[in-house]
């Protein structure tokens, strides 16, 4: 029973995969738990920063940052957020055909594109498809840290200080729930002012020490703690879709393995009837 | 009652404080500040050191950061306090590393590149695989 032993050894070899799958489901899930506290965690910080940056930006200063400056734009960059490893189902892939739809506006417009990129997956593809990749930051790990991150973000600060860079975008997944997330695009350099009604009048802070010094700090914090949230936000929408996809996985082995195993019983049914009626035509012969 | 205002102390990894205080003593860059209800709109960076907190009941709570800012606002006073120790020169070697690691991205692309190719067409082999067992079985069974 040649086929029949076929048979049964796919049936092993697909039982075993869907071990792995159902395993790294598990996993996943563990992890998306934890990832999800750690974005809920982070929301306060990167709210109140946002707070008091779109103050600053309606309020009427002395000094105008050049951050908040609207320049002509001759060259984008952007910061693209993606995750260390794969097998998280059309996550990654979703997300580069938001940034590259998004970059196409610009390079159409002959404006030229940087990129930043944060996790080996968005390194790998970007430097497939020939982006001008001027900062990488890889192996972020299952818990970012914001100091990981203020290399990337210098030196996309440092350029946009130099007037290399007019504008600068972020893109992430935001986590809509586990089933869903959804690639965006955001500006963060340069800052558009809030239209809160109540801080209409003119106004304007105490600065201590000057306002110079204390600003060049707190928006570079700003724009680390956008991009720190947004590796925090994506790593939990790798998280979810990963368990999706090994869920989805898990369920496709099943329905295989009983497909297989359908195919074995006829076959094996088919021999056993085929032997029989070798037998009978044999008895009946003598 | 005393006059409060509300405060929230927060990190980019927690929310340290939230809620009513009487009072808020910090360490400015240019000395102490004690921050009362109905202060004006205020914006200090903070030096590593202690915030002490005055809360509804005349309790006190201190908190220690490592630098951050202070804002006040009139219905509101925001913390942002630093996770990571900062300084001018760490910054600038992490700079020069994502950049390195940007090149060498560049440089070294072709084994990951390969191998998800690979992987690729893999998967499309196993398809079509089961495609033909699928067209195979309709038509045998």
């Amino acid at each position: 029973m040649a086929i029949g032993k076929e048979v049964k050894t796919k049936i092993a070899s697909i039982g075993s995969t869907q071990k792995i799958t159902s395993a790294m489901e598990m996993v996943a899930a563990s992890k998306m738990r934890r990832a999800q506290e750690r974005m809920l965690l982070g929301k306060p910080y990167s709210q109140r920063i946002r707070d008091v940056v779109s103050h600053i930006a309606n309020a009427v200063s002395e000094y105008k940052h050049q951050y908040l400056e609207q320049r002509d734009v001759k060259r984008v960059a952007y910061v693209i957020v993606s995750t260390d490893r794969g097998l998280c189902g059309g996550l990654n892939i979703n997300l580069f055909k938001a940034a590259l739809r998004s970059m196409k506006e610009w390079s159409d417009q002959d404006v030229e594109v940087d990129i930043c990129v944060v996790g080996n997956k968005a390194a790998s593809f970007f430097g497939a498809v020939g982006g001008n990749v001027v900062a990488a930051i890889k192996d972020v790990g299952d818990e970012p840290l914001a100091q990981d991150l203020i290399g990337g973000v210098k030196v996309m600060l440092d350029s946009f200080d130099q007037g290399r860079i007019d504008k600068l975008f972020v893109v992430s997944n935001e986590f809509v729930n586990t089933m869903t997330q959804t690639p965006c695009v955001e500006q963060l350099l340069p800052l558009a002012p809030a239209g809160d009604e109540r801080l209409s009048h003119h106004w304007d802070y105490i600065y201590e020490p000057d306002a110079q010094e204390l600003l060049d700090g707190l928006l570079i914090r700003y724009i680390e703690a956008q991009v720190y949230q947004g590796v925090v936000e994506n790593k939990a929408c790798e998280q979810a879709a990963r368990m999706l996809a090994m869920k989805n996985a898990t369920e496709n082995a099943g329905e295989m393995i009983d497909e297989l195993q359908l195919l074995y019983n006829k076959a094996r049914q088919a021999a056993i009837t085929q032997e029989l009626s070798e037998i009978v035509s044999g008895a009946a012969a003598v | 009652m005393a006059i409060t205002v509300h405060c929230d102390i927060v990190s980019a990894d927690e929310s340290l404080f939230s809620g009513a205080v009487e009072m808020v003593v910090a360490t400015g860059s240019l000395g102490e500040l004690g921050i009362t209800p109905g202060h004006a709109p205020l914006l200090s960076d903070l030096r590593p050191g202690p915030v002490r907190l005055v809360k509804e009941n005349g309790e006190e709570e201190v908190y220690y950061l490592s630098g951050g800012y202070l804002e006040v606002q009139p219905g509101s006073i925001a913390i942002l306090a630093d996770t990571a120790v900062r300084a001018g020169d760490i910054d600038e070697a992490a700079a020069a590393e994502a950049v390195k690691s940007a090149e060498q991205a560049i440089a070294n692309q072709t084994g990951e590149i390969e191998y998800a190719k690979a992987a690729a067409m893999l998967a499309e082999a196993t398809a079509q695989l089961r495609t033909v067992q699928t067209l195979r079985k309709k038509l045998g069974g």
